[in-house]
């Protein structure tokens, strides 16, 4: 996994041609109608995949950060409601599951020339997804505050929490730290990070049974409850794009949310000052551990096993087209860290490149992560808001799981 | 009527229940007695742009294939109303043996899903119910009493609430409740409190979704309420005049007992509506501390994983129980007053 980022960002390729291949843009039959999570990286990126497309096609795009919970309704719907929707290591697992997104392999061989080997998502010797995005959890700061202070920046959780506490007392701000802890898939997040980063296993080696109570679930959650308390009261609501309005606020000095966020925070929109301050930092490692408590991901597209040839062929098309389009790579090297031939990696790329490098493990994609991953979503606010203790709510979260599980034939 | 009259007048609209609601419950109570097929994992190579390795995987053609002998999935009987999210038997067996007072025993209880999401619905429904009919009456009153040419305007600016979409009205009142907010902020000023959030604690967050379901109800009841005073005869209401009685007692002993089928119509009706809450519940955010048995089904039909119909059956049916007994003493009540009007 090293290397791959690394040789990603010190190759640089210099041209990228469709030789040998069907050019993949300009599509005239077929629809195209994507399901996409919803944040400026995937914007740009869909900008490219309509230019794509092209004026002729018949394009739409449904941008929801919900994208998970309506993916496996519309594409289980015999014709999809989507043809085409952008997954990650997280997301794919539930739509492999079901078998609702196709494999690519005939596609690719067609139009597929220009994509980079570590952009296959090879699953059994088939191709069922093209990656164009790698993505990260980090450490965001703001540097004159944290200078003013004579704070250095922080490279664990234990010295995050020491500075908000500074910054606390200091008076500059109320609630100096922000993750994003909304009740759901968010805070699960959360968790799964500090999890990760305290060297826990969610699953007892080779079967679907869980087991996140114990030593370090304890520690991970008594970690994100001090972190809850040097954030704003209203944690239990803020999602990722919640926590960039309070940045781009100056409500915050540090915060610990997605790569990708530098689309929004960095460009040319909202209060300069800010962004001119605004610093990116490796993720923290916590209690001990050498691993950064946070995990990596890679975005990119499927295509519904439930829509026609025709259909299906269009979205490759177009989708394909943008996921090997250097020219937009290049136009916003600050976006994300691209995985497309002949990028020039921008200067947010470090964190992530970093978290590679530290060991940081790839979300799980187990079948069964997602129903963990549910249980986690609502079982820990009790004890985030104190009404509970950190092992009664991770026996909740276990029982949760195991009933869910039991349901769903895992167990 | 004479019966056969009434059996065709009726007949159009009951033959609609039967296939859009009766058979659809019948479908979900099937369902909910089943399980997913068994799961059959393999372990397959895997390679993205971390590397590859080998991995846990569903073996979709194993799978597909059990699917398509059982396509309801194995039978369970009444295993899921009783597993732990949803009645919790065992669960609750366990609590009663070993806890050694009655308020661990209700700890316990309150803290398994099933059963934290029936106290808030519970809480909701008699919370939201009486306010909204008492505030619909008032309203209904001081309309019926201002001059004709206003009417039409204050009856739209009443009946706005209801307009509303209630996904977009708790939305709009999530951000003006805000720390930032004008109404979150403006609490601070009054309670002299920087920190005070009505997002940031269960009990707050408790009352700013009963307010706003009051305030989202009212309008049902006013437009009941205004109705039903067009109907109240106006010779009792003279006379009374006559004899010298007050506005307040004209209210109290004329027009209360005209309107008191109605009243209990409307409970009926808020009852049924408050016990099925969902909307606001999305649209404050507040999965986290507030979750009603609706909600329940709408988690376990859009969680990140598949769709898990079993349990989501069990609960609408339970939730269809739940109604049941929460309207039995009302209808009973309405039962005996038709049988004497007789």
């Amino acid at each position: 996994m090293k290397k791959l980022l690394i040789a990603l960002l010190f190759t640089f390729v210099s041209t990228s041609a469709y030789a040998g291949g069907h050019s993949p843009c300009g599509v005239t039959d077929g629809s195209i109608k994507i399901l996409a999570n919803e944040f400026t990286t995937y914007r740009i990126f869909m900008d490219e995949v309509k230019s794509c497309a092209g004026p002729d096609a018949d394009f739409s795009v449904t941008h929801s950060v919900d994208h998970n919970k309506l993916q496996v309704a519309a594409l289980s719907a015999n014709p999809a409601e989507f043809s085409a929707k952008l997954v990650t290591n997280g997301s794919i697992t539930t739509l492999m599951n079901d078998n609702l997104i196709r494999p690519l392999d005939d596609l690719v061989a067609k139009y597929g020339s220009a994509l980079q080997d570590n952009q296959k998502i090879v699953i059994d010797g088939k191709i069922y997804a093209i990656a164009f995005m790698a993505n990260a959890q980090h450490l965001w700061y703001r540097e004159s505050i944290l200078n003013d202070l004579g704070i250095a920046v922080p490279s664990t959780y234990e010295e995050v929490i020491a500075a908000a506490e500074k910054i606390k007392a200091s008076g500059k701000m109320a609630n100096p730290y922000a993750g994003a802890f909304k009740s759901g898939w968010n805070l699960g997040q959360e968790f799964v990070n500090m999890y990760l980063g305290h060297g826990g296993d969610f699953f007892k080696a080779g079967t679907a049974e869980v087991s996140v109570n114990n030593a370090k679930g304890v520690a991970a959650l008594n970690m994100l409850k001090r972190l809850t308390e040097v954030s704003n009261p209203d944690f239990l609501t803020q999602d990722t794009n919640a926590v960039k309005e309070e940045w781009e606020s100056g409500n915050v000095a540090l915060m610990h949310i997605w790569n990708s966020g530098a689309a929004s925070l960095l460009d040319d929109e909202g209060d300069q000052a800010i962004k001119a301050d605004t610093r990116l930092a490796p993720s923290p490692s916590v209690g001990g551990g050498s691993k950064p408590a946070t995990t990596l991901w890679w975005d990119g597209f499927g295509i519904a096993t439930n829509t026609s040839d025709a259909n299906a062929e269009a979205s490759f098309r177009a989708l394909l087209g943008a996921a090997t389009s250097t020219e937009m790579a290049n136009a916003n090297p600050n976006a994300t860290i691209w995985l497309i031939d002949g990028y020039s990696p921008g200067d947010t790329a470090g964190p992530v490149v970093d978290a590679a490098n530290r060991g940081a493990t790839p979300y799980p994609s187990l079948p069964y992560m997602s129903l963990l991953h549910g249980a986690l979503s609502t079982e820990l606010v009790e004890f985030l808001q104190g009404n509970e203790s950190a092992e009664k709510a991770l026996a909740d979260v276990e029982a949760a799981y195991v009933a869910k599980a039991t349901e769903q034939g895992f167990l | 009527m004479p019966h056969r009259t009434f059996f065709w007048f009726f007949f159009p609209s009951g033959l609609a229940m039967l296939l859009f609601i009766g058979l659809p419950i019948i479908s979900s109570f099937f369902q909910s007695l089943h399980i997913e097929p068994e799961q059959i994992l393999m372990e397959v190579e895997k390679c993205d742009p971390f590397g590859c390795k080998t991995e846990t995987k569903v073996d979709i053609e194993a799978t597909t294939k059990l699917q398509e002998e059982q396509p309801l999935g194995r039978f369970n009987g009444l295993g899921t109303y009783g597993d732990r999210n949803h009645l919790a038997f065992d669960e609750i067996k366990e609590a009663w043996t070993n806890s050694s007072s009655i308020a661990e025993f209700t700890d316990i209880l309150l803290n398994l899903p099933f059963y934290k999401a029936l106290l808030f619905t519970l809480t909701f429904c008699f919370a939201v119910t009486p306010p909204v009919v008492v505030l619909g009456f008032i309203v209904a009153l001081s309309v019926n009493t201002i001059t004709k040419s206003l009417k039409g305007p204050t009856i739209f600016g009443v009946i706005l609430p209801m307009i509303v979409t209630p996904l977009i009205g708790s939305l709009v009142l999530f951000w003006m409740i805000d720390a930032k907010g004008i109404l979150g902020s403006f609490i601070q000023f009054l309670f002299d409190d920087p920190n005070l959030s009505l997002k940031s604690s269960s009990q707050l967050t408790w009352i700013t979704l009963i307010i706003y379901g009051i305030w989202h109800n009212t309008p049902f009841a006013f437009v009941v309420f205004y109705a039903a005073l067009q109907t109240v005869p106006q010779d009792p209401i003279e006379a009374a005049i006559i004899d010298g009685a007050s506005r307040y007692e004209r209210v109290r002993h004329i027009v209360i007992p005209h309107l008191y089928p109605v009243a209990t119509f409307i409970i009926l009706i808020c009852l049924m509506d408050n016990f099925r809450v969902l909307e606001p519940i999305i649209g404050f955010a507040a999965e986290g501390v507030a979750q009603s048995l609706s909600w329940m089904i709408y988690n376990d039909l859009r969680s990140e994983n598949k769709m898990l119909f079993g349990s989501a059956g069990a609960t609408s049916m339970l939730t269809i129980i739940g109604v049941a007994i929460l309207l039995t003493p009302v209808l009973i009540r309405t039962w005996r007053e038709f049988r004497t009007e007789r």
